[in-house]
């Protein structure tokens, strides 16, 4: 607790900071000139924003225009990548949203829009306020439904301007923190029952609380941004979207528990996250947000950086310690735990991304503020990557207890295609796969471990009709076997059994007593494993198995599989009946020459050659729509290849 | 599979050399230190794994441990245009692994192999985060989502077009 003085010192100092801030977003948003806004994190980049955004320095350029250009994070919404606002005070507009806008949009809109004041109705998705004009995009259920606390700023702020996060109020809980004792921020941060957004849902204030209590000096934070988890990417874009809230969230945790080192521990996939975040440490420390005497606070803090060298494990927080100790991640019983004995023997308390990225609002607004959102059990807000077969797919935060129904079909647009939902796969490698039973179930940690799925990251696959659902288990205990750590008997070997029994079951190979194998061995490995990942590993086996259990069955006995997904079990013909003469559409697709010519004119496919690649149904133009799956691939109906005429040198 | 050094990598080893002698010691510093080399050589050569073992004086045998246990260590070279496909799960359910046969098939050679003109390699990697674009794979340090085989050719067909233009340019 700080003196009277003290605590005017803190106040004025941030003031001070916040005031110049302010003064340099007014300049920005009072500047008559149009504003250009484009999303510059890493999805948006491989859409090619970059490229967009020298389309418009270009065409600015080549007609006299003048305009400010303002890159921002990620707004979430990936199906419209590369995503634009301008805003064009003169036009009489309101700022408006531009999905998918490639270079030559981005040059059409100069001419149309900046210079002739025509914003192309038809290339518009929604103006991002209340208007007369234009209908916003508030209306659409991807984004009125979405309540954002830990995305809040993402996609309005440039990521590598601090002052932007100031002007936005950032760093404005840190300041109250350091006026508060350190107590009174922990029994804040309790009552708002805040529970840790890495999957298993702890609650964040009995560990800081257990960490303050511990003896010992030199205490460490740690942020683990060791996104592993495949199909999930929110930390990431978190990360390169807003990198201060994290960081302010992570000084406010050391002042709770008395640390005065800090280190994020993000995976070295993810260069442009590790570029933002360490522009961002420097520049909070040249503001005296980090560093000695923190605001003239009298409290010292410092944040350093190590990257992951990518082993899935290290995002268990014992396996991660030793990782940073230079040694090979492997995990380690517990107790004593990381808040007692970590890294190098100090206690360390080990967060992730999202839960740090939420203490700063629940500091700033209050915990009856954070208490108010989301279910009892699981205050707050939810961040899910819902990706796989949906219309809209992307980052989405929603308050905790939406059904997965809602989610799914009313924010994410439902299934593409006109295909039928299948199963919606949630929580990644450790989680399970829940089939169409289960979309009433609200989104939170007990609902969610209930139906046998759970949080975890918050990847959320969607899948339809024609996934297998043996050949996902068999893909994510591929995963779990390899990155096992080789340390537990049972998951070392146990998972490598149970993926061979999957193997067998795809390529229609299947042994008596193999699903029954599936059962015992999967909860074998559940009960012999030490960590996380090997007690979780065999859960989408186990799910799937419960609720696609005829699946299962249709591959063993009959060498069938359901959804013509599993290669060895499949094969391609063309219907002669709807194959169009003369049509040459499949055979240039093809990547291994396997389409012929029949006497008739029409196609077929070699059965010896075909990869099973699909391509060609791609290809078929949608009038004939005359390609064809079956299994089993015994059943493919025989087309003879006709003798080839000039078959002597031509 | 041994490699020999090129001129090229002794170059960098030298580089790396100086680099590591000023580096701090401690047993913390092992992985980022073997990010450092292959920061500079694009693999751990036995080389620079006697460098690093040497300066934080531990075994080779233990350095090679902890390099072989993380994927991002790879201990031969890659190719100058190394393909990394996406094996994360939206990637699969839309047809990862198709993307990576085909790789394959258009290169000859398999995962984790360099062509034997050192102009590409194959790799798997767990997810690169751009899962609204599945499938994925990166060229070099370009990311190109919504794959599909016909694109895989392309791609190579382009390297390889490009590559050509360079040597008729060379040789005028």
């Amino acid at each position: 607790m700080m003196t009277g003085d003290a605590v005017n010192r803190v106040l004025a100092a941030y003031q001070a900071i916040a005031d110049e801030a302010r003064a340099r977003r007014e300049q920005f948003e009072k500047s008559p000139l149009p504003k250009i806004h484009i999303g510059m994190a890493t999805c948006g980049i491989a859409s090619g924003a970059l490229e967009t955004q020298a389309a418009f320095e270009a065409a600015l350029a080549d007609r006299g225009i003048e305009a400010l250009i303002h890159t921002v994070g990620c707004v979430g919404h990936c199906y419209a990548e590369p995503v634009v606002i301008i805003d064009h005070p003169d036009s009489g507009f309101p700022p408006i949203f531009y999905p998918e806008v490639t270079p030559g949009k981005a040059k059409m809109l100069v001419k149309l829009f900046l210079e002739e004041g025509d914003p192309r109705f038809e290339h518009v998705m929604g103006a991002t306020v209340e208007n007369e004009m234009i209908p916003s995009v508030m209306e659409f259920a991807r984004f009125n439904r979405e309540k954002r606390v830990i995305m809040e700023r993402c996609g309005r702020i440039d990521p590598d301007q601090i002052h932007e996060y100031i002007a936005e109020g950032g760093y404005g809980a840190l300041t109250t923190a350091l006026c508060r004792k350190p107590e009174t921020v922990i029994d804040e941060i309790e009552a708002a029952g805040l529970r840790g957004r890495g999957g298993a849902g702890f609650p964040t204030a009995r560990k800081w609380r257990a960490a303050r209590a511990a003896s010992g000096s030199d205490k460490m934070i740690v942020c683990n941004a060791d996104e592993g988890d495949p199909g999930a990417y929110m930390d990431r874009t978190l990360l390169e979207s807003n990198p201060h809230q994290v960081i302010e969230g992570m000084i406010i945790a050391a002042l709770a528990v008395g640390a005065a080192r800090g280190l994020f521990y993000v995976r070295a996939e993810y260069p442009l996250a590790v570029r933002i975040l360490t522009t961002a440490v420097e520049q909070a420390r040249e503001l005296g947000f980090l560093g000695t005497d923190i605001l003239g606070s009298g409290l010292d803090f410092d944040i350093d950086l190590f990257q992951g060298s990518g082993a899935f494990v290290c995002g268990e927080e014992t396996a991660l310690i030793r990782s940073v100790e230079g040694y090979r991640g492997m995990p380690r019983h517990r107790p004593p735990y990381p808040v007692e004995q970590g890294i190098d023997g100090r206690p360390t308390v080990i967060n992730n991304v999202k839960t740090l990225a939420t203490i700063p609002p629940i500091v700033e607004k209050g915990a009856d503020w954070f208490r108010a959102i989301g279910t009892a059990g699981s205050p707050g807000t939810a961040v899910f990557s819902v990706v796989g077969n949906v219309t809209h797919p992307g980052l989405v935060e929603i308050p905790m207890g939406v059904t997965l129904r809602d989610l799914i079909f009313d924010i994410c647009g439902g299934i593409p295609d006109k295909k039928r939902f299948k199963a919606v796969q949630i929580g990644g490698p450790s989680g399970g796969c829940l089939s169409a039973d289960f979309l009433d179930t609200p989104v939170d940690f007990d609902a969610l471990t209930r139906a046998g799925a759970m949080m975890g990251s918050g990847g959320m696959v969607v899948m339809d009709e024609d996934v297998c659902m043996v050949d996902v288990s068999r893909y994510f205990l591929d995963f779990t076997q390899k990155e096992s750590c080789g340390k537990c008997t049972f998951c070392r070997i146990g998972t490598r059994h149970l993926l061979d029994i999957l193997r067998r079951l795809t390529r229609g190979e299947g042994r008596e007593g193999d699903l029954e194998q599936l059962e015992t061995l999967s909860r074998a490995v559940k009960q012999g494993s030490l960590c996380g990942l090997g007690k979780t590993a065999p859960n989408p086996v186990l799910t799937s198995l419960a609720y696609f259990r005829d699946e299962y069955e249709a591959h063993f006995k009959e060498g069938r599989c359901p959804s013509c997904a599993c290669r060895a079990l499949t094969a391609f013909f063309i219907d002669l009946d709807k194959c169009a003469r003369g049509c040459d559409a499949c055979v240039g697709c093809c990547p291994v020459e396997a389409v012929f010519t029949t006497s008739n004119r029409k196609k077929g496919i070699d059965q010896q050659l075909c990869v099973k690649c699909g391509e060609c149904v791609v290809a078929c133009p949608p009038d004939y729509d005359a390609v064809e799956k079956v299994s089993p691939a015994a059943l493919v109906p025989i087309i003879e290849r006709p003798p080839e005429k000039n078959k002597a040198e031509s | 599979m041994e490699h020999s050094l090129t001129a090229e990598d002794q170059a960098h080893l030298e580089i790396l050399q100086t680099q590591i002698k000023s580096s701090p010691k401690g047993r913390g510093q092992l992985i980022p230190l073997l990010q450092m080399a292959q920061k500079a050589l694009g693999y751990l050569p036995d080389d620079a794994l006697s460098l690093v073992a040497d300066h934080l004086s531990v075994t080779r045998s233990e350095v090679y441990g902890v390099a072989s246990f993380y994927n991002q260590f790879r201990f031969n070279p890659p190719g100058k245009n190394p393909v990394k496909v996406c094996m994360g799960t939206a990637c699969h359910v839309r047809g990862g692994e198709i993307i990576l046969e085909n790789f394959e098939r258009k290169l000859e050679i398999r995962e984790g192999e360099t062509t034997e003109d050192r102009e590409f390699s194959i790799e798997r990697v767990a997810c690169v985060g751009c899962c609204a674009l599945a499938p994925v794979a990166l060229m070099g340090e370009i990311l190109h989502g919504h794959m599909a085989p016909s694109k895989v050719e392309g791609l190579v067909l382009q390297v390889r077009l490009e590559k050509e233009k360079a040597q008729r340019e060379a040789a005028k």
